[in-house]
């Protein structure tokens, strides 16, 4: 626990630190902390996310030649927040002849999956959660829990929708974590760790891994975004929801804070994947060519924002682009093209790595 | 090898597709296209081609080009024109002559297909942009396109 304190050690946390080991014992003071931090987790997250509708809603807009929310307080600033607030109050309806355990349970599945993997990206050099040592396979294998949520909704729902949207889920998943990790598995061949702040570590020296890494880095990246956008059941990728074909597919039967949970997870597991992509391939908090470097009051966790931001641009841009795939042209894409390329991409880093030609 | 150059096409295709949504998301500041309706409400053009509500417009003489020979009557679907109509001596000729007594259009029975308006052989009616239709009483949506006192203008028939 105290490392995880260490981990931030800003004058702020130190002194709520000392305070709470003054006035309690030990143990009760290490697990007042752990909540404490879960707590401002939680809290920064899920305003985060719901930041993340509002700029999704409001690059929508733009994309479309429409305003976009501008109502609700300066520029729909409060938008989401007032959405939140209306489904809170919401009831929460459930059909007939439901399994009402999994059905409560799904949506805890995905958010507390999506929440959990937040954890240990590195912010800045000092406001990361939790920095163990097999980070990158941590995020990996966390990110996989998030489907069975989205299964276990489809199924206990009693709605023939939502189930084929679970079902789609489960195909898509499955087909396209492969794509993520060997994406992933390129980069790590690169930086040689599978630890986020030593993968930092290996960028500060050499440059960003995309620099460093240039061609198979760059196909790695590619091939990373596809996938990841995939793995968030996004649009061009969004079978799972797919309004047109299956009302909302596997959250069709959720309403009030439980719809709002799944609609949540979507957006923190966007940025999820946004900053895997900042960490693996642009320098997590790195500032571009060193610029801010000397500057020791500079919030480097800035830099973390910007890129993340520009990432998601970048997928929203995705988003809003480019139609929706059959089930077969999904297959095919994965199987036929990520998954070889990738492969090839894999083998080609390894080339680049053995005869020293990384910048 | 088809297989690369279907790599290259995709890769090539997306681009295009994702150049023009980001040249809207450049110029959509500018150029978008939404109406703020209620607080634009001085300021709102209707287009040409919106189908307000049927008018029949007269000039500055109070005079209208309805001759009375009721194609629009015929034309509609579903009965919203009615027209009250008699026959009265032209001082001219001396004839008896069809001439419109009460225009009668039910709007809250159109259905904007604009039938009557295509149907009419002197554009006595034509489409009115206005679009804040709603009253409190649906007796109020009957109207009389005709002014009290106006007469066809004349030689229109000719």
């Amino acid at each position: 626990m105290n490392l995880l304190i260490m981990n931030i050690p800003l004058n702020i946390t130190g002194t709520i630190h000392d305070w709470i080991n003054s006035i309690m014992p030990q143990t009760a003071a290490n697990i007042t902390e752990w909540v404490l931090i879960a707590v401002a987790y939680l809290a920064l997250f899920a305003v985060a996310g719901l930041y993340l509708v509002l700029l999704e809603r409001k690059v929508a807009a733009w994309f479309q030649l429409r305003l976009g929310p501008n109502r609700v307080g300066p520029w729909g600033l409060f938008q989401t927040m007032a959405d939140a607030l209306k489904l809170v109050s919401k009831e929460l309806t459930s059909n007939d002849r439901i399994d009402k355990f999994l059905y409560n349970l799904a949506p805890y599945f995905v958010i507390v999956t999506s929440l959990t993997a937040m954890a240990v990206f590195p912010y800045s050099e000092q406001f990361q959660g939790f920095d163990i040592n097999i980070g990158v396979f941590f995020l990996f294998a966390i990110s996989s829990i998030g489907v069975i949520g989205i299964l276990v909704a489809g199924w206990s729902s009693n709605n023939k929708f939502a189930l084929i949207g679970a079902m789609r889920s489960g195909l898509q998943t499955i087909s396209y974590e492969l794509s993520v990790g060997l994406s992933i598995l390129t980069m790590v061949l690169l930086s040689g760790s599978l630890q986020l702040s030593e993968i930092v570590e290996v960028q500060r020296t050499g440059g960003w891994l995309i620099w460093q890494g240039h061609i198979p880095a760059i196909i790695a990246f590619m091939i990373f975004m596809i996938a990841g956008t995939a793995e968030t059941n996004r649009a061009p990728f969004d079978l799972v929801e797919a309004e047109s074909e299956l009302g909302a597919g596997f959250h069709t039967e959720y309403s009030g804070m439980k719809f709002a949970y799944f609609f949540l997870a979507e957006f923190i597991n966007m940025f999820i994947i946004a900053s895997i992509a900042v960490v693996l391939f642009f320098g997590a908090w790195l500032s571009p060519f060193g610029i801010t470097e000397g500057i020791t009051w500079f919030p480097e966790v800035l830099w973390f924002l910007i890129k993340v931001l520009l990432i998601i641009f970048l997928m929203m841009w995705f988003r809003w682009t480019f139609p929706r795939l059959r089930v077969d042209q999904l297959l095919t894409l994965e199987w036929k093209y990520l998954l070889p390329l990738n492969l090839v991409n894999l083998l080609l880093m390894a080339i680049v790595i053995w005869l020293n030609w990384t910048i | 090898m088809s297989y690369f150059s279907d790599i290259y096409n995709g890769i090539k295709t997306l681009l295009t597709g994702m150049s023009v949504t980001g040249g809207y998301f450049i110029r959509a500041r500018k150029g978008s296209l939404t109406q703020q309706y209620p607080d634009n409400r001085e300021t709102l053009k209707m287009f040409d081609r919106f189908r307000g509500e049927v008018v029949m417009p007269h000039d500055e003489h109070n005079e209208h080009y309805c001759t009375g020979c009721q194609s629009c009557e015929i034309a509609c679907p579903n009965g919203s024109i009615e027209i009250i109509w008699d026959r009265a001596v032209d001082p001219e000729t001396g004839k008896k002559k069809k001439k419109i007594d009460q225009h009668i259009y039910h709007m809250g029975m159109c259905t904007m297909c604009g039938l009557c308006i295509e149907a009419c052989p002197t554009d006595a009616i034509v489409w009115a942009q206005n679009y804040e239709n709603s009253v409190y009483d649906r007796a109020a949506l009957t109207k009389i396109l005709n002014q009290p006192g106006s007469v066809v203008k004349a030689g229109i028939e000719d």
